[in-house]
């Protein structure tokens, strides 16, 4: 017996399901009863029940592309903040592609603390901190355009169900977005106005994620915006 | 002492409640922009801030555990929120009640899914009216919430003392002072779980018992506040 509705709000330590269910993310089970872990917007999907969380830290997992900060250069790699309690490493033969040597290179000549990229997760586990690539398309050094942070738990909201939100931004702003997983949006533009009313649009994304019908607001919004503007 | 009565001629307390009335409480989350998670609570003339960072890295390095996040914990009192002009230094009062309150909210945090990390929980007593360390707990548990911090239930808190020969819910400062116990207690209402049970005084073996069921209620109805507090945050817009 699932004690609340499709997409309602549940809290921390709200029970929300009884008998032969199984926990999903944010979910956990004592027994045959389920309990919530966060507050966020309840789903189900067959047996298994999970929470999409409104709030939350980002907790890398491999795959994902993440837009980081370099903080501190160590022996042959480099400390890169993304957002998250785990910070990742990014080594330097991965950037130059051949093997490194500190004594006929230096890693400041091509990466400097402060520096932004993007990059990709190859590997993490509980034991060890994520490390990062930055081999591939779109991936590598950032240099130019702006970032704005979100709330990292409301990515899955502002790309959409294939994608439509992030579509519908792109094409009414005409901008080029690059999502960081880790709650990191890089923005791109020529026109200086459009810039700034998709960072106001990210906003509305941001606080208004548990509601629905979002995608035809922010349409909505934009257009209207563009027009007035 | 003093003879002032605590208890008058229709039983009511000093400040117009009965001998099973908690004070009025008033819950606003998400305050602080800074900080992951944020609370306020006034509970009476408790007035407390709590701010919740993390779980992020820690910091020193080696204060790190392998298997589970660190809690950290800080209670503090502001230099006016006594009566008399308190040191801003740490007492070993506060020291005390910054173990007791992390003790308290630790289990009911899932600290195994982020090892190597902290969890960081500042706690500001701005006006302090007795009771404060339930009223911090209480505040705290939705600070953690609204940072996105795996629960496994709300903590919520609160005192049962005796004054005058009775059991009475929630005391306040001179209430404490003058009466003849005090206990705390800390419960996860959806669990029956008791995290946190501290007592100064002298109770019977049934008087703890009824004093214990007393409390549990009291944080049952203060429970019930905690969750409209943050279903109305996500609600309202």
């Amino acid at each position: 017996m699932i004690m609340f509705e499709k997409r309602q709000l549940v809290l921390p330590g709200d029970l929300i399901a009884k008998g032969d269910y199984i926990a999903g993310e944010n979910v956990y089970k004592v027994k045959d009863r389920l309990y919530a872990q966060k507050i966020g917007l309840i789903d189900f999907d067959g047996k298994k029940v999970y929470i999409i969380p409104l709030k939350g830290r980002y907790i890398p997992k491999v795959g994902d592309i993440v837009i980081g900060q370099i903080t501190d250069i160590g022996v042959g790699s480099w400390i890169v903040d993304i957002n998250s309690p785990y910070s990742a490493t990014l080594l330097a033969s991965d950037v130059t592609g051949k093997p490194f040597s500190p004594k006929t290179e230096s890693l400041t000549k091509i990466l400097n603390i402060g520096d932004v990229i993007i990059g990709k997760i190859t590997a993490f586990d509980r034991t060890k901190n994520p490390s990062l690539t930055v081999k591939g398309p779109g991936l590598g050094k950032v240099s130019d355009g702006i970032i704005v942070d979100i709330t990292p738990t409301k990515i899955p909201r502002l790309i959409g169900k294939r994608s439509s939100m992030l579509n519908t931004l792109k094409e009414e702003t005409g901008c080029d977005i690059v999502v960081g997983q880790n709650g990191k949006i890089l923005i791109r533009g020529k026109n200086f106005k459009m810039v700034e009313l998709l960072v106001k649009a990210i906003r509305m994304v941001d606080e208004q994620a548990h509601t629905t019908g979002l995608t035809d607001r922010v349409k909505a919004f934009l257009s209207s915006s563009i027009k007035g503007g | 002492m003093t003879n002032k009565k605590l208890i008058d001629e229709n039983g009511l307390r000093i400040d117009g409640r009965r001998l099973d009335e908690i004070r009025p409480i008033k819950f606003e989350v998400g305050l602080l922009s800074n900080a992951d998670g944020s609370a306020y609570i006034e509970h009476g003339r408790n007035k407390i801030i709590v701010a919740v960072y993390g779980p992020r890295e820690t910091q020193p390095k080696h204060i790190g555990l392998v298997d589970r996040a660190v809690v950290r914990c800080r209670y503090h009192m502001a230099p006016f929120s006594t009566d008399e002009r308190k040191s801003p230094a740490p007492s070993r009062r506060e020291i005390e009640i910054s173990k007791v309150i992390r003790e308290a909210l630790e289990p009911a945090i899932f600290t195994e899914y982020f090892p190597r990390s902290m969890i960081d929980i500042f706690i500001e007593v701005l006006q302090s009216d007795g009771g404060s360390r339930c009223a911090a707990i209480t505040a705290a548990s939705l600070a953690l919430a609204d940072a996105g911090i795996p629960l496994r239930d709300l903590v919520a808190a609160c005192a049962v003392g005796k004054i005058e020969g009775k059991l009475a819910l929630d005391l306040s400062d001179i209430e404490d002072k003058l009466g003849e116990a005090d206990m705390p207690i800390a419960y996860m209402p959806s669990l029956g779980r008791i995290s946190l049970l501290q007592m100064d005084g002298v109770f019977s073996e049934e008087e703890f018992i009824k004093a214990l069921n007393m409390a549990k209620d009291a944080c049952l109805r203060i429970y019930e506040l905690q969750k409209q507090c943050l279903k109305s945050r996500y609600v309202s817009i």
